[in-house]
């Protein structure tokens, strides 16, 4: 079967984009989980051990607090309360903290430090998968068993207030509530108010025993401005005086002989040095935790606070409560929470918790016998039957308190054994269906290597030999090696695995089509053997100047690939992937630098020398008069130092990674406040700017609706207060653009109108390849202006650049120098690879722009919201993959398969890091980083390559256009 | 054909090779705790000195620069004022260069010029010795087929191996093993040195090997 190359190139990326996803579905482990789905019940608890007696004592501690008050304060970084500036931040904490009774901790939440699995795990007392991150925004009712479903089935009343996700992951689990949206990133008052309206009046009555308030004003600073910002302090004040409010209520409400009241300050994440979070390092991960109560023991002096794990609270918090823990908690009681309770209460709390972990660890982990901690906690547990018996036969001598601490030290380091064997099991991964996506990725990145002489040659079709590989026995046999391969594998994994799991006729249709490519593969491997060295002389990557001679920019354009590939295996490549990019893009602009000096000094030269000139001849006789030809080649030579100029200039607007994430950039300095002006005048340069490099191929209609639009995007920009006009003086406008924000979605959606028309004409009814070219440029030009009204203020140069070295490249490096489809495809893939960097994108999760979803909609609507923020993240590569396909539509004259060329440069260039990077993410799937570096970098490939294979099916539906009258040919 | 040549360019190398040896060693009996992490500057400045007077001192005395058309005096300082000039300007577009390719563009201003010296020294100056101040030929030599001697050939090699050396040299920089050596400038310089002495090696045993194939234009 004929199939044209950038059909088969699409086809290809389709398949791979469906491997890659089960790939994931194998990678990502489904968090340890109790078996049996089932609440833990008070009337399940085991008895208090004694030994030599039947266990009929199953008393159940008494709860410790009468009434909880939660303070969740989002983004509380550990250095904010505990740090040198604690005092001036929040002072009133600080004297609870030294001189009150209270405890303080630091408290390490596990990465993903992103809000919802953060409150997850902190109900929970489990660690939530990494991909729950990406389920942040829309959070279903929590069924897991956790601690305020304990806390209402024990008939406690718990109040409410704060960010919503709350009350989404606990529907009618409070009796009174009031969420706060937290999707406003830029509001930071009315958020905390909405809050503290309810506080005094709630604190005043007595019919709660719980009451949490989420406060997310911090968050939002954070985001906004960082860290450091002049904003913090008089927030992180507020918060202290709100905590001060709290303590006092709750001091006069204390009665004599009543248990006491407990009140948690906590953090659920913290804030990296750039305000923002979701990643593993220190300032994001440690929060403070401080525990006031008069049940604790006074303070004297400052003490150095000591570190727990987050989810240590949740256990904690339970027994405190005299609730059962939750089942699948993977946390230790704080043991100093308990200080004050009598020797036999504290081994009872300690027990409760083992046996809880024992249960969760027997339930997740086959051989769980052979745990260390499984076997010390079955030790701790018999010597703590006998001390039982001691203590219930009235012996009160040392040795029995020796023995009892004994016990306790023995409860401790099971428990801590467990812990750490449960968070390991954190890391099993489920290799066969990640083997089986790995397997089909493979083979697809092989035919579409092997395609690569035939793709490439002048024809650009592919002849795939499927009827043949079908109706051999080969394919007959592998169908029934894998089958059973398959059989074998599914009836003897103790473990459930997904691909498992699926039905027959989907594993059936897997089976077949990998046994189908493994026949097409070896016979197209074939078929190249004997005639290697006709087909390579087509390959026009290596036609320049002889047969194998390739030139220094193809030689730096492989190696540049190739390395890059081989880079993504250390993670500090990773992290600081852009630093690549960049470093190649500067070579890249140097080696084009090189090639037009050599064009246009070496003409020069050897017309002096009286040789035959190379490629000047047609120029000059072409009626160029001659000093065009001379502003041309002083354009053409300053096209490339201005572009790396231009580089330099936007990768200092924004800084990325992790390593010098920390460093000022320009985009902090134009978004302070001090600066809207300069800020308001570049957006205004850059929105004009843009408007004339996008206009001039436009139609008259989409010229007057972008310039509309672009205006539009200003006043946007104006009401939600990131510019302002000039007659505008005081800012502080609550509006959220919403008009104006929807009054550019419809100018955009009519220049996709107007350019999708022309396109279609010109497809269907006039084959007019002016016509064409302007219906795509019209299409591109709205995604111009889409993307305009997502970018924040200080981006619009990113996009003011890749439209300007766009359009200086086009104009004078690709097609002055006869760069041909594959070169031009790889240097746009760089290009957009750098642009995905300059916008601020890193390969962490927490620099994803989620307030994009929310341009000029009312509320969170999932579609729209998805869509855009990956539009607006993915904005560089897609830019600069769109301006590929209109680069080379309008080269068609020239070459008329360079679309085709185009179109699987793209997908090899695509599937050849991502096939790389799956095989490194298994290998290292037992790396310290994996889940905070390796794994949101695997996210980012993935859907890299979902948007690429939505871009080479573009690319198909251009390439039906003239000229290519059958695309389809089935021989054979 | 040329052996004569390439025993003279190989005697040439060896010499800047030892040079750059005894410039890496000898410091240390002048400057006080000398090291080539610790004070790299110095070391760096070591290095393009003393590379700079040895082969100015060997090329002139192998006569291999082209030989003046005027012998007066003024000619002759003119030709060295525009040789300084051309050796300052390559420092500023080696600066140039390495800023634009991310050095920071304040901060460690001394360390990236320090750096845009001894590249300067270690290539530039090359080119000032065996083509003179003289852009018409450097452009020649550099494109394709451009080489009129062995001493072209061997320039184009030693060039290009000190500034894919340097180029390699930046990797290591982000990596987070936090190595003295991944101190900006350091691992550059580095592989620019390590770069320059391989092209010392490899270019009289590239030209002694291709001999047969090599030839030129105007010889
Ligand atoms: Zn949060
Ligand atoms: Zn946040």
């Amino acid at each position: 079967m004929k199939v044209r190359s950038s059909v088969f190139a699409s086809f290809i990326l389709i398949f791979e984009v469906i491997g890659v996803a089960l790939f994931l579905r194998g990678f990502f482990p489904v968090p340890v989980k109790s078996s049996v789905s089932s609440k833990s019940k008070l009337s399940d608890l085991p008895p208090e051990p004694v030994t030599g007696r039947s266990p009929n004592s199953t008393r159940v501690p008494h709860p410790l607090f009468e009434k909880v008050v939660i303070m969740l304060v989002d983004a509380l970084r550990e250095d904010f309360v505990f740090g040198p500036n604690g005092r001036l931040y929040m002072p009133y904490t600080r004297h609870v903290v030294e001189r009150s009774s209270s405890h303080s901790f630091v408290a390490k939440a596990r990465p993903p430090t992103v809000t919802m699995p953060r409150i997850k795990a902190l109900t929970t007392g489990s660690i939530p998968g990494f991909i729950d991150v990406v389920m942040n925004l829309n959070s279903p009712a929590l069924l897991e068993d956790n601690l305020i479903w304990q806390a209402r089935a024990a008939g406690k009343r718990i109040i409410f207030y704060g960010d919503d996700t709350w009350i989404r992951l606990f529907p009618k689990h409070f009796v009174e509530f009031d969420g706060t949206t937290s999707f406003f990133v830029s509001d930071y008052t009315e958020v905390d108010n909405n809050v503290t309206r309810h506080r005094d009046s709630t604190l005043k009555r007595d019919d709660w025993d719980m009451l949490i308030l989420h406060y997310l004003g911090l968050d939002h600073i954070g985001h906004i401005s960082g860290p450091h910002s002049s904003l913090i302090q008089p927030k992180l004040l507020e918060m202290d005086d709100i905590l001060k409010k709290i303590h006092s209520a709750l001091i006069s409400k204390q009665t004599e002989g009543a248990l006491p009241y407990l009140l948690v300050l906590c953090g659920d994440h913290g804030m990296s040095e750039t305000g923002s979070h979701g990643g593993s390092s220190e300032p994001e991960v440690n929060t403070p935790l401080v525990l006031i109560s008069p049940a604790f023991r006074r303070k004297e002096g400052t003490l150095k606070p000591d570190v727990v794990e987050q989810i240590d609270l949740t256990p904690t918090l339970a027994l405190g409560l005299g609730l059962p823990i939750s089942q699948n908690s993977v946390g230790r009681i704080i043991p100093g929470v308990f200080e004050e309770t009598s020797l036999r209460d504290k081994l009872r709390f300690l027990h409760l918790n083992g046996h809880q972990l024992s249960c969760l660890l027997k339930d997740s982990l086959p051989s769980y016998e052979k745990e260390p901690g499984f076997e010390q906690f079955r030790v701790a547990e018999k010597a703590h039957g006998s001390w039982m018996k001691l203590y219930l036969e009235g012996n009160t001598s040392e040795v029995l308190a020796n023995m009892g601490k004994k016990v306790l030290k023995q409860y401790l380091d099971a428990l801590n054994a467990m812990s750490s064997a449960l968070g390991k099991q954190l890391g099993r991964y489920d290799m066969y269906s990640m083997i089986a996506g790995m397997v089909v990725v493979f083979q697809l990145l092989l035919l579409l290597l092997l395609a690569l002489p035939e793709a490439l040659s002048g024809a650009a079709a592919v002849d795939v030999p499927v009827l043949s590989a079908v109706l051999s026995l080969p394919f007959y046999l592998l169908c029934l090696l894998f089958a059973s391969v398959h059989v074998l594998v599914c009836t003897s994994a103790e473990s459930s695995c997904y691909f498992c799991s699926l039905s027959w006729g989907l594993v059936f249709a897997a089976v077949v089509f990998s046994s189908a490519l493994f026949c097409i593969l070896i016979s197209m491997a074939m078929r190249r053997l004997p005639q290697e060295h006709k087909t390579y002389r087509k390959s026009p990557l290596t036609a320049p100047v002889t047969e194998w001679s390739l030139s220094e920019l193809d030689v730096l354009l492989l190696a540049g690939t190739v390395g890059h590939t081989l880079s993504l295996a250390a993670s500090s490549f990773v992290e600081e992937e852009h630093q690549t990019w960049y470093f190649l893009i500067s070579t890249l602009c140097l080696g084009v630098f090189q090639d037009v000096c050599r064009k246009y000094f070496r003409e020069r030269i050897v017309t002096g020398d009286e040789e035959e000139p190379v490629l000047s001849s047609k120029d000059r006789r072409s009626g160029h008069r001659k000093a065009d030809v001379h502003s041309e080649k002083w354009l053409a030579l300053a096209t490339p130092p201005f572009t790396l100029l231009c580089c330099r200039l936007l990768r200092s607007l924004n800084q990325t990674g992790v390593q010098w994430a920390h460093l000022p950039d320009v985009g902090h300095w134009l978004n302070s406040a001090e600066h809207k002006v300069v800020l308001s005048l570049l957006a205004a340069f850059c929105l004009v700017l843009i408007y004339f490099l996008v206009q001039r191929r436009c139609s008259l209609v989409s010229k007057v609706a972008l310039a509309l639009g672009l205006l539009g995007v200003y006043s946007y920009r104006a009401a939600v207060d990131n510019v302002s006009f000039p007659w505008q003086h005081s800012g502080h406008a609550t509006s959220r653009g919403m008009l104006e924000a929807r009054f550019v979605y419809v100018f955009v959606l009519g220049i996709l109108f107007t350019g999708t028309k022309d396109l279609l004409r010109s497809q269907i009814i006039t084959a007019d390849a002016k016509l064409r070219s302007r219906g795509l440029w019209e299409i591109y030009s709205g995604l111009v202006l889409l993307v305009a009204l997502l970018f924040r203020a200080h981006n619009l140069p990113v996009l003011c650049g890749s439209l300007l070295i766009q359009t200086l490249m086009a104009q004078f490096i690709w097609k002055k120098l006869h760069y041909d489809a594959a070169q031009t495809t790889i240097m746009h893939y760089w290009f957009g690879q750098a642009f995905f960097y300059f916008q601020g994108n890193s390969n962490n999760i927490a620099t994803i722009d989620i307030s994009v979803g929310f341009v000029g909609l009312e509320s969170y609507i999932e579609a729209p919201a998805v869509f855009l923020t990956s539009l607006s993240t993915y904005a560089g590569p897609l830019l600069w993959a769109c301006h590929l396909i209109c680069h080379l539509s309008s080269e068609g004259e020239r070459s008329p398969v360079s679309l085709s060329h185009g179109c699987y440069c793209l997908a090899l260039l695509r599937s050849v890091p991502a096939a790389a990077y799956i095989v490194l993410v298994t290998v290292l799937r037992y790396h310290l980083f994996i889940w905070s570096v390796f794994s949101p970098k695997l996210l980012y490939e993935s859907v890299h390559l979902l948007l690429t294979a939505g871009v080479c099916l573009f690319f198909n539906t251009m390439e039906r256009g003239p000229g290519s009258g059958a695309p389809l040919q089935c021989r054979r | 054909m040329w052996d004569h040549e390439i025993k003279a360019m190989a005697s040439t190398h060896a010499i800047i090779a030892a040079s750059v040896f005894m410039a890496t060693v000898l410091p240390a009996a002048f400057v006080e705790s000398f090291s080539v992490y610790g004070t790299h500057l110095v070391w760096i400045y070591a290095v393009s000195f003393v590379v700079t007077v040895v082969s100015v001192a060997v090329f002139w005395l192998l006569g291999v620069t082209p030989p003046t058309k005027k012998h007066t005096l003024g000619y002759k300082l003119s030709r060295l004022f525009r040789c300084c000039l051309y050796f300052f300007l390559s420092c500023l577009f080696f600066h140039t260069v390495v800023v634009l390719y991310g050095a920071p563009l304040i901060e460690s201003a001394l360390e990236t010029f320090s750096l845009a010296v001894l590249l300067t020294s270690l290539t530039t100056l090359r080119c000032l010795c065996v083509l003179g101040p003289n852009v018409q030929a450097w452009i020649r030599v550099f494109s394709w087929h451009g080489a009129m001697s062995v001493w072209d050939t061997c320039l184009q090699i030693t060039v290009s191996c000190t500034l894919i050396g340097a180029w390699f040299g930046a990797f290591p920089i982000p990596l987070d093993w936090d190595r003295p050596w991944q101190v900006w400038p350091i691992s550059c310089s580095l592989g620019a040195v390590i770069g320059f002495l391989t092209g010392l090696v490899v270019a009289p045993t590239w030209i002694h090997y291709h001999r047969k194939q090599l030839t030129y234009k105007c010889k």
